[in-house]
């Protein structure tokens, strides 16, 4: 537990110190959401009525931004083969490294949420809803991200063919997150989708690190 | 003979060299039935007239893509489970075969809702669960062609195989859960088809038609395969030996 404990401390320091990237991710997303209006014109109406799907667009992208170095930062400094051989069940310890990854990249996406929900002239009652979804929404991604992660070890050079692995598997992630916003925007029922992206979430909590952990114990030989 | 003495290559190939030209006879005549019953045999339909006889290309194709889906987790799980020295071989050449019948199905499906729905294209959820099928086919061979060395590549491939059988049951279930534009499923549903078997019957042999002619090209693709690794060996024992002397 104090392992656990001990690594996850040291991966949120490595992240905000130089040379992490806890809050390009946050950048990015900021980037994207302010280059939409560009290109869609700065029709506030229509920005309302597609805001929340620009915001989950937007933290998608931005949760796989840092993904590519989880694992491969680690494999490089020989830290990773201390992680396989430790004590802890691998699935935990790459279940811990996730947290550490979400609370750095995933929970900053979601703090700033608010803030860009005004520049898409969203109502706080929708800003509310997009908050909510990508608080249960952004483990997932991440969890997803995981496998890519993992994977792109094994591969050595992954860095480009993770978006193409982890994206289609983040689509009913991103279907249900969005349609649990516009539900609670129109009014109508904000709670079926809004548990099933739960669900998802949580199974792949499960599903993520063990896959995750299988990639690695295949990869490093 | 028992799975684990084809995992003799050479015993594999034999096998193949034998099997190979019934299975391709038998995929020809399959599809020379098919095609005579939903050409002449199998009535127009009411409605859309002439243009119904798609269905007999889009639905074996559709359910091929599912299918080799399929072929591959079990493959995948011989890789990583067993070990099995053919089950990377298999998964690898199921890839770009699953993608081309998944490529088929979306295409014949655009050219049939073309004049039935007025649209190539609708983002319904069938139809969109199809193309990320086929995204992940075509992420799956993308990783093959990452790395060099076959084995590495074919359990990292298994893997993501696995994590996309995940995927297959929400492709089934789509049609009940967002139940759009789409015909639900009515072949494969409880109290039996809901399709006359005038109809069922050409449909079931094209099915047969395309199941063999995947087999066929499963197998040959999979002997490639084989004869493609050897040569890589033989290519790396000559550099070896090369720089030996």
């Amino acid at each position: 537990m104090t392992a656990l404990a001990a690594l996850l401390v040291r991966d949120m320091r490595l992240a905000v110190r130089i040379g992490g990237g806890a809050l390009m991710g946050v950048l990015f997303f900021l980037i994207v959401v302010t280059l939409t209006p560009f290109a869609i014109g700065p029709d506030l109406v229509l920005l309302e009525r597609i805001g929340p799907a620009i915001l989950w667009i937007g933290a998608l992208l931005a949760s796989l931004l840092a993904l590519d170095r989880l694992f491969a930062a680690d494999h490089e400094d020989g830290s990773l083969d201390l992680l396989l051989m430790g004590s802890a069940p691998l699935e935990l310890t790459v279940l811990t490294k996730a947290l550490a990854h979400w609370i750095t990249t995933g929970l900053p996406l979601v703090i700033a949420t608010p803030l860009l929900g005004l520049f898409l002239n969203l109502e706080p009652q929708a800003i509310g809803a997009v908050v909510l979804t990508l608080l249960a929404g952004t483990p997932a991604l991440t969890c997803i991200g995981l496998i890519g992660a993992a994977l792109s070890v094994a591969l050595r050079r992954g860095g480009l063919l993770l978006p193409v692995l982890v994206l289609p598997l983040t689509v009913p992630v991103l279907i249900f997150g969005v349609a649990a916003s516009n539900a609670a925007i129109t009014g109508s029922g904000f709670g079926a989708p809004f548990m099933i992206l739960c669900a998802l979430t949580l199974g792949s909590l499960v599903l993520g690190p063990l896959a995750a952990g299988a990639a690695l114990r295949q990869g490093v030989e | 003979m028992a799975l684990i003495d084809l995992a003799n290559p050479t015993r594999f190939l034999a096998l193949v060299a034998r099997a190979l030209p019934w299975l391709a006879a038998a995929t020809a005549l399959a599809f020379a039935c098919g095609l005579y019953l939903s050409w002449f045999t199998a009535p127009d339909d009411y409605q859309q007239g002439a243009t119904v006889k798609i269905m007999f290309v889009h639905v074996p194709n559709a359910w091929l893509a599912m299918g080799v889906w399929t072929v591959m987790s079990i493959a995948s799980i011989g890789t990583l489970v067993w070990r099995h020295p053919l089950a990377d071989v298999a998964a690898k050449a199921a890839a770009p075969l699953g993608a081309a019948f998944t490529f088929l199905a979306l295409f014949t499906g655009a050219l049939w809702g073309r004049p039935m729905w007025g649209t190539y294209w609708v983002w319904d959820a069938r139809l969109t669960s199809v193309l990320v099928l086929f995204l992940m086919y075509l992420g799956i061979i993308a990783l093959w062609r990452t790395v060099d060395d076959p084995s590495r590549a074919g359990r990292a491939a298994a893997i993501l195989t696995l994590v996309g059988a995940v995927n297959l049951p929400i492709i089934k279930f789509s049609v009940d859960w967002w139940n759009t534009l789409h015909q639900p499923a009515s072949v494969i549903r409880l109290g039996g088809p809901a399709i006359h078997p005038a109809i069922l019957t050409p449909l079931l042999t094209m099915a047969l038609a395309f199941g063999l002619l995947f087999v066929t090209l499963h197998l040959a693709a999979m002997r490639n395969e084989i004869l493609r690794r050897r040569v890589r060996a033989m290519g790396l024992m000559q550099a070896h030996a090369a720089q030996g002397a």
